[in-house]
């Protein structure tokens, strides 16, 4: 007897429509798009649309439709040149307020789009997309660290009650900053000193100079420089990896280049200004009290702030005096979200123990005073001096947000006081991390779509026929048989389709060399099964249990062969990057789904042609 | 229709000298190309330079690519840039040219298709492939290997097995390195995707007949090995026909008609997939039979297998 149990029928029928809907939007193709976005990142409603429509009909631009998705807008076009053109005037025109980048949009109907539903993502070899290379300033981390450790032989030497005059940065040999001397007063007890000091900070070497003006240096060790300058580009990595993480772009990739460059790479993102805004942006991040003592206006007037205080400044201009003494850093910093609060829209910030142990030491003594978030950003502005294009780098420091301490708080607390899309990029900008040193963009590319959608189109077709030519063949090889086959082989390329579009995993050249390995595969598995039925029924096996010996005697044979090279893609993806664990995600992907379309589909079809008491008296197996 | 009506009886075992002789002057010669004459690394292993060009009308970016290819650029790299007058083209590196060379060439060949171009100042690029990914690369692959030899190893309790494969598995992308080595097509990218395609066909081929000879085993282990293995190759001739057949349709279709971004990696799978049937047909199983594979092996001691009952 050729039996099926019913639940299987149910799972597969409910498997391959599932795998229809998830990788429907992939065979709608996808529309060249402008994506518009308003500077501000305010929605752009119906007026807005219309304004840029505007702009683009008086440059004489066509499009075929423009319509809202979120809070931006996409513009479709018939073709690249269209797209490029509309950019082209919106840079003339709408520039200042506006930011366009070059984006393809799924044909497919809006009820996917409400569905979450997407089509696969092209990869950058395929789609093209932003390729940033960054320049990470490595001494720039040796001095950050050794002004961290000035702070901390300031608090040991006051703590023990050892007066100091001053604190100067010295340089190595090659004149990059290695060190830190502390002169103090003549004739100090320099051993006493250095030992406070040794004691805060113990792995530096330490030397002291007696005479006229007694100091004590504390020097880095060469291979301490070596160490600080590669744990930086690591930290560096590990930020531009959660940056760009939260861009939501697909498959991004974060790769160091030589030793002090990274690189980022970006698939579908075309010249994003928004992207290289926050990926360039050192933001920092100083929990402050505010100074309620002094009045603020009298030290703008006087253009200078009372001692231990600083004028800094809101975001609309407004100014505020914050004391110098900083309660915790954005290195101290563990999570921050977004989250609502009665008070509207804030983040929730997570700040280590350290941090909190202070956090809580400040706040309870200052309950009902106000305590500021102050982000401080470096980039890099460009600028043309005679001509010349000069970067220069431009520290911009922000009051983000002043809000009382309503209560004893340490380690986690609710900054309140903030727009929607304000506390958005302020959890962003904090959560993304601390960058160890400065980096500026030395290379940036948009690689154009024009050589990858001939690539694509071409790829695509010779599928298509070879696909065709595939079936063909089944069909005149196995008759019956290869028409299930050719079924089942449709089927495992869109159940491997939806997979992949669910993970939201790019589609690349290695990625499609990693379909064509698993219809590959998959057809095997089909004439393992055939070739063992054709076995029985030359054994003189009746047609009903020839299937089902068939079935049952190939299974060994997939699963081994399927097995051993899924733990080689798996290896693969594990120890591999960029196009190779590509290639391991489908790989592995596409066994699961041809052994599931082989095994279970495969069966679930001729079971339903042959099974059943009607007994037929032949197989159409050719 | 059948390739073979009735199951086969190739004496596999007792003609594989003359497989392994045909094997060893293949992989040496491959190697022997490989070392001599190297491989044709696209700009994506080898770096280069990049010249961006604004074009005061639309860019015709088909001529810009002739023009550059005329004065002696070797299949540069010409996109859309931004916008539709901008081009950037990728070109190789050139030993024998001075940078300042390099410049004067390309630029009269972008003036050439239209006198009015500005041209940006030529740029030198790293490779899209740096070390640091090949370290890694070969790494993961080895690895991999060595996870299929282990796999094996516990699976078909048997360390020749392991080895007949991992050899086999060795010998396929030695022949398309060859191939790149003698034929001096582009080695891009995609290529190594098409590497590691044809291992995982070769791989599944050389278990499906490992598959068999242990069923031969199981079913007569008093079998001598090289009937065994003949038995079982031949056994599994037709299927392993039959599907490089109809894996090669698709390749076929896809060297023909892909165009000359996915020839390079179209003309890998071709010599991968006729390279890995040859391999699992002549090499693995008789690797493992001159290793010393005997039945025990396979069965170390006598137990039932018990039939995997299906899903």
């Amino acid at each position: 007897m050729l039996e099926f149990a019913r639940w299987k029928y149910v799972v597969v029928a409910v498997v391959a429509l599932l795998a229809l809907l998830i990788a429907a939007p992939n065979f709608f193709g996808d529309d060249i798009a402008l994506q518009v976005a308003r500077k501000d990142r305010a929605k752009i409603d119906d007026t807005g649309r219309q304004a840029v429509e505007d702009a683009l009909k008086a440059k004489g631009v066509t499009f075929k439709r423009a319509y809202v998705e979120g809070e931006r807008m996409m513009v479709l076009f018939d073709d690249v040149n269209a797209q490029l053109a509309a950019r082209d005037a919106l840079d003339d025109t709408l520039s200042q307020t506006h930011v366009s980048a070059l984006a393809r949009a799924p044909r497919a109907p809006g009820f996917f789009r409400t569905l979450g539903l997407r089509p696969m993502p092209l990869g950058l070899d395929l789609r093209g997309g932003l390729y940033l290379l960054y320049q990470v300033d490595v001494n720039d981390a040796v001095r950050a660290l050794l002004e961290s450790y000035e702070q901390d032989y300031r608090r040991a030497l006051t703590g023990a009650s050892i007066t100091f005059n001053d604190a100067l940065p010295l340089n190595g040999d090659d004149g990059i900053n290695n060190g830190v001397r502390f002169t103090f007063p003549a004739g100090a007890d320099l051993a006493a000193a250095r030992d406070v000091m040794q004691k805060t900070i113990s792995d530096v070497s330490y030397k002291l100079n007696e005479g006229a003006s007694p100091s004590v240096d504390a020097v880095l060790t060469p291979a301490q420089v070596t160490t600080r300058k590669r744990n930086a580009i690591q930290q560096n990595m590990i930020s531009m990896r959660n940056r760009v993480g939260e861009l939501g772009v697909t498959e991004p990739e974060v790769r160091q280049q030589g030793v002090d460059q990274i690189s980022v790479t970006l698939p579908g993102v075309l010249n994003s200004a928004e992207v290289k805004d926050i990926l360039g942006r050192v933001a920092t991040l100083e929990f402050r009290l505010t100074d309620v003592a002094n009045s603020v206006e009298e030290a703008v007037t006087r253009g200078r702030p009372p001692v231990g205080s600083r004028i800094y400044y809101h975001r609309d201009g407004r100014p505020t005096l914050l004391k110098r003494e900083i309660i915790a850093t954005g290195n101290q910093l563990i999570d921050a979200n977004t989250t609502v609060t009665p008070q509207g829209p804030g983040v929730s910030v997570r700040l280590n123990t350290q941090a909190g142990d202070e956090m809580l030491r400040i706040t309870q003594a200052n309950i009902g005073k106000p305590m500021a978030v102050v982000l401080i950003e470096k980039t890099l502005e460009k600028s043309l001096v005679n001509g010349q294009e000069v970067k220069r780098e431009v520290t911009k420091q922000e009051v983000i947000s002043e809000a009382t301490i309503q209560g004893v708080f340490s380690n986690q607390f609710n900054i309140t006081g903030l727009g929607q899309a304000e506390a958005r990029d302020t959890a962003l900008l904090m959560r993304s991390g601390q960058l160890a040193a400065k980096q500026f963009i030395v290379s940036e590319r948009a690689i154009g779509p024009s050589l990858g959608q001939e690539n694509i189109d071409s790829g695509v077709r010779a599928l298509i026929i070879g696909s065709v030519a595939l079936f063909c063949f089944m069909i005149f090889y196995y008759h019956l048989f290869g028409v299930v086959a050719s079924v089942v082989l449709a089927g495992n390329v869109v159940l491997l389709t939806a997979l992949l579009s669910l993970m939201k995993a790019s589609l690349s050249l290695p990625g499609i060399a990693g379909i064509l390995l698993t219809v590959g595969m998959a057809v095997d598995a089909n004439v393992i099964i055939y070739e063992r039925v054709r076995e029985e029924l030359r054994n003189g096996v009746s047609p009903q249990t020839s299937i089902r010996a068939g079935f049952e005697k190939a299974w060994s044979a997939i699963w081994d062969s399927n097995i051993t090279t899924a733990i080689a893609g798996v290896i693969l993806w594990v120890f591999g990057t960029g196009p190779i664990r590509n290639f391991a995600t489908v790989l592995v992907l596409g066994i699961a789904t041809s052994m599931f379309s082989a095994m279970l589909g495969s069966r679930a079809l001729l079971t339903l042609i042959y099974g059943g008491t009607h007994k037929p008296a032949k197989l159409s197996i050719g | 229709m059948e390739f073979f009506g009735k199951a086969t009886s190739f004496p596999f075992m007792a003609t594989r000298r003359i497989w392994y002789t045909l094997s060893v002057i293949l992989v040496i010669g491959s190697l022997a190309l490989f070392f001599t004459r190297g491989l044709n690394l696209s700009v994506d292993f080898t770096g280069g330079s990049i010249v961006e060009a604004t074009y005061p009308g639309v860019a015709d970016i088909e001529k810009v690519r002739t023009a550059l290819e005329g004065a002696g650029f070797h299949e540069p790299v010409v996109q859309a840039f931004g916008n539709s007058h901008d081009i950037s083209a990728r070109l190789g590196p050139d030993a024998k040219l001075t940078v300042d060379q390099v410049r004067a060439k390309a630029e009269t060949a972008l003036r050439s298709v239209d006198a009015g171009v500005t041209i940006k100042p030529l740029e030198f690029v790293g490779p899209q492939v740096g070390v640091e990914l090949r370290n890694k690369a070969i790494w993961a692959l080895s690895l991999t290997l060595v996870a299929v030899f282990i796999y094996i190893a516990m699976f078909f309790h048997t360390w020749r097995l392991s080895a007949g494969a991992i050899l086999a598995l060795m010998h396929d992308p030695i022949l398309i390195i060859g191939w790149f080595a003698l034929s001096q097509t582009p080695f891009d990218l995609a290529v190594v995707a098409a590497l590691l395609a044809v291992v995982g066909y070769s791989l599944n081929d050389t278990i499906i007949v490992f598959d068999r000879i242990r069923e031969r085993f199981e079913a007569n282990r008093r079998l001598p090995t090289a009937v065994a293995l003949d038995q079982s190759v031949n056994q599994t001739l037709s299927r392993t026909i039959m599907t490089k057949v109809t894996t090669l349709i698709v390749v076929v279709a896809l060297l023909v008609l892909g165009g000359p971004a996915l020839r390079g990696f179209a003309e890998a799978l071709v010599i991968g997939i006729v390279a890995g049937t040859y391999s699992s047909i002549y090499i693995s199983a008789a690797l493992a039979m001159d290793l010393g594979l005997k039945a025990e092996h396979v069965f170390p001691v006598a137990r039932s297998r018990e039939v995997d009952s299906l899903p």
